[in-house]
């Protein structure tokens, strides 16, 4: 763990402007410990209303976080810290709700915490400090100074509670609810009594699991999702009931992007969290095979067995059963009478609502492809990211050789990569939210911004495929990719703007709830 | 059997000399481990008659891990399913090991005269219990005769 890294604030954007920071304040958000403890953010110039303010914070400093609350309710409500730490994590860090219950009836509060000692009548053990002690897990008997009691009545030897309380942090993760060992007692064991009674190794993971207990709980807290990245970011401005509004992508110092809303482990803008949920589960599950079964397939009418009609005429004979029926109906053929290879029963209504399901359905089927296609084109491309970027290095090397350029004159090449890689994601993205807009004006302007950036960013990566043959064309191939790079750069931007705008303004209207 | 821990023996030599009423708890020969168990039905619930047959074992990480449980005889009952398993919180995260084999019995033959179908562990039962109480008793009846003799 980096706990000891540095606590430079990273202070990346600023504040909404007015109307947004209105909609914040007049919410019905309590005012807790987290909002208390995130310092106010200062000003900066041109930002954007979808922006959202961030900080990144490492380890030390979250476990700072703690501590001051633990020591402002230590000294508010006059308890130990560690009483102070299970009434706040209690109370999930709402000092100001643990502070209304504890002054309203500090003995209920502290009980309701597992402070205070209920009585159990299972387990009654002597509390004389004299003579052997039996434990009543194990059965062995202790000496008084080899056991311990939480001060619930309830003593048990030292060696039974380090294989326990071991269990509950190695085997099941847990921390701050650790209870005491008796059947029905709900004390919570203290954290120096976990750091006595446990090996060091135990004891540390203790703790990291008891912080990320804390991230966890914070609504305004989220562990960056890299692989081995260790930081924190703390963002205030991206509460759960704004997410049908904002995307709030931030950038984590281990240099990747990530969503606070929902923890996507890259940026999703500009998409609402919720539609990138059901996106992600209508690509993965089966339901697009279940409805290509829908769209293709009938039952054999006695067997259920699944059949997809691929020629012929409506005379269908199950392979597996052998019965024989028809398509059209789905009747027994041998009730066609004579009326062979044309049903006459074709137009009754049972048929005609058979038939006008397996269109729809293939109809909302074909519609699902044409977008998951691209959006899956796009994400194919982005995979081949290293690939692009190592052509092009190539080229650039080239273009030093052959056309007296410096180093820094072929950089135009590397950056007009970035541009059609961050456009890429964007239009894959766009896709996704193409799919679930409903059709109106706003939807035909989206689509239009779309195309603009699709064919921009097609031409560019067209240029930086073109072969280089002399000098002469380098340069002019060198003004082409620029100016195009440019375009395809203000293209992202008008897309982006307008679409996140757009949340704002509420413009946009789903086929789904957000 | 050597290697027995305390706590492990002491509890088998009670449960032997002085088994809670209605229930009945052994050590298998081969296995101190391994318990065959018998559970009378509770007096007037629908398992009244019936002697249950369960086995129950102790594993390595008890009792800091609880025992495991498992009806032998079929039963009808919404918490207990077609393998004899048993939804019973005491017996997952609501175990502690100052809880004992006779505990746990005594909470399986609890069970028996509270169904709690609301937290079913065989769905086709606990939905006959709810929708059709009398229908579902009169089943766990029919079946407590025919095979919990």
């Amino acid at each position: 763990m980096s706990s000891d890294g540095d606590n430079d604030d990273f202070l990346y954007e600023d504040e909404y402007d007015d109307g947004f920071d209105q909609d914040d304040i007049d919410s019905t958000s309590e005012p807790d410990v987290y909002d208390a403890m995130s310092p106010a953010i200062e000003e900066a110039p041109q930002k954007k209303p979808y922006d959202v303010s961030w900080k990144v914070k490492t380890l030390q400093e979250i476990i700072d976080m703690q501590n001051k609350e633990i020591m402002k309710v230590q000294s508010l409500l006059e308890v130990p810290a560690s009483s102070a730490a299970i009434l706040l994590r209690h109370y999930v860090w709402n000092s100001e709700k643990l502070q209304e219950q504890f002054w309203n009836d500090p003995a209920q509060a502290l009980e309701e915490a597992g402070l205070s000692p209920p009585s159990s009548p299972t387990t009654h053990t002597s509390t004389q400090p004299t003579g052997l002690f039996e434990c009543p897990i194990c059965c062995m008997e202790y000496d008084y100074s080899s056991t311990y009691s939480m001060g619930c009545e309830h003593r048990f030897c030292k060696d039974c509670w380090m294989e326990y309380l071991t269990g509950k942090i190695k085997g099941e993760g847990e921390s701050a609810k650790i209870q005491c060992m008796e059947s029905g007692c709900k004390r919570i064991v203290r954290e120096e009594v976990i750091d006595d009674l446990v090996t060091h190794d135990i004891s540390k993971r203790y703790h990291n699991l008891l912080n990320a207990a804390f991230v966890a709980d914070s609504p305004t807290l989220r562990w960056c999702p890299h692989p081995n990245c260790e930081y924190i970011i703390e963002c205030s401005q991206a509460p759960t009931r704004m997410l049908n509004q904002l995307v709030p992508t931030v950038e984590c110092k281990c240099g990747h992007d990530l969503c606070f809303g929902c923890g996507y482990s890259a940026s999703h803008r500009p998409v609402l969290c919720r539609i990138v949920k059901l996106w992600e589960k209508k690509c993965a599950d089966d339901s697009e095979t279940a409805n290509w079964l829908q769209a293709n397939t009938k039952e054999c009418s006695k067997c259920q067995s699944t059949i997809e009609k691929n020629g012929g005429c409506n005379h269908m004979t199950c392979k597996k059963c052998k019965w024989e029926f028809c398509w059209v109906c789905m009747g027994p053929w041998s009730e066609h009478g004579t009326s062979w290879y044309q049903c006459n029963r074709y137009d009754e209504k049972s048929g005609i609502d058979a038939r006008d399901t397996q269109a729809k359905s293939r109809a909302s089927l074909e519609r699902y492809l044409h977008y998951f296609n691209r959006w899956a084109n796009h994400e194919h491309s982005a995979k081949l990211d290293a690939e692009f970027y190592q052509k092009t290095e190539k080229k650039m090397e080239q273009m030093q050789n052959s056309g007296n350029l410096s180093w820094i004159e072929v950089q135009f090449a590397k950056q007009a990569v970035d541009a059609v890689i961050k456009a890429r994601i964007t239009l894959k993205w766009s896709y996704c939210m193409a799919f679930y807009l409903k059709r109106n004006n706003m939807t035909e302007l989206f689509e239009d911004n779309q195309r603009d950036l699709e064919r921009a960013v097609e031409n560019l990566g067209y240029l930086l495929e073109q072969n280089i043959s002399d000098t002469d064309s380098i340069a002019k191939l060198r003004q082409d990719i620029t100016n195009q790079a440019a375009y395809v750069q203000k293209r992202h931007d008008i897309l982006m703007d307008d679409t996140l705008r757009g949340y704002l303004e509420r413009r946009w209207e789903f086929t789904v709830d957000t | 059997m050597s290697g027995l821990p305390k706590r492990i023996l002491k509890e088998t030599e009670r449960l032997m000399a002085d088994s809670p009423p209605g229930i009945s708890a052994a050590p298998k020969d081969d296995n101190l481990r391994h318990f065959d168990v018998t559970v009378a039905g509770p007096e007037s619930s629908p398992y009244e008659g019936g002697i249950f047959k369960l086995e129950l074992f102790l594993p390595e990480e008890y009792p800091m891990n609880p025992p495991k449980v498992r009806f032998l005889t079929k039963i009808y009952h919404p918490n207990i399913d077609k393998l004899g398993r048993i939804c019973l919180d005491i017996l997952k995260d609501k175990w502690s090991p100052a809880l004992q084999i006779r505990t746990v019995l005594l909470s399986i033959q609890a069970l028996l005269g509270a169904p709690n179908p609301d937290d079913p562990l065989a769905n086709d039962v606990a939905q006959n219990w709810k929708e059709n109480q009398s229908a579902a008793i009169a089943q766990a009846k029919e079946w407590t005769r025919q095979y919990a003799n």
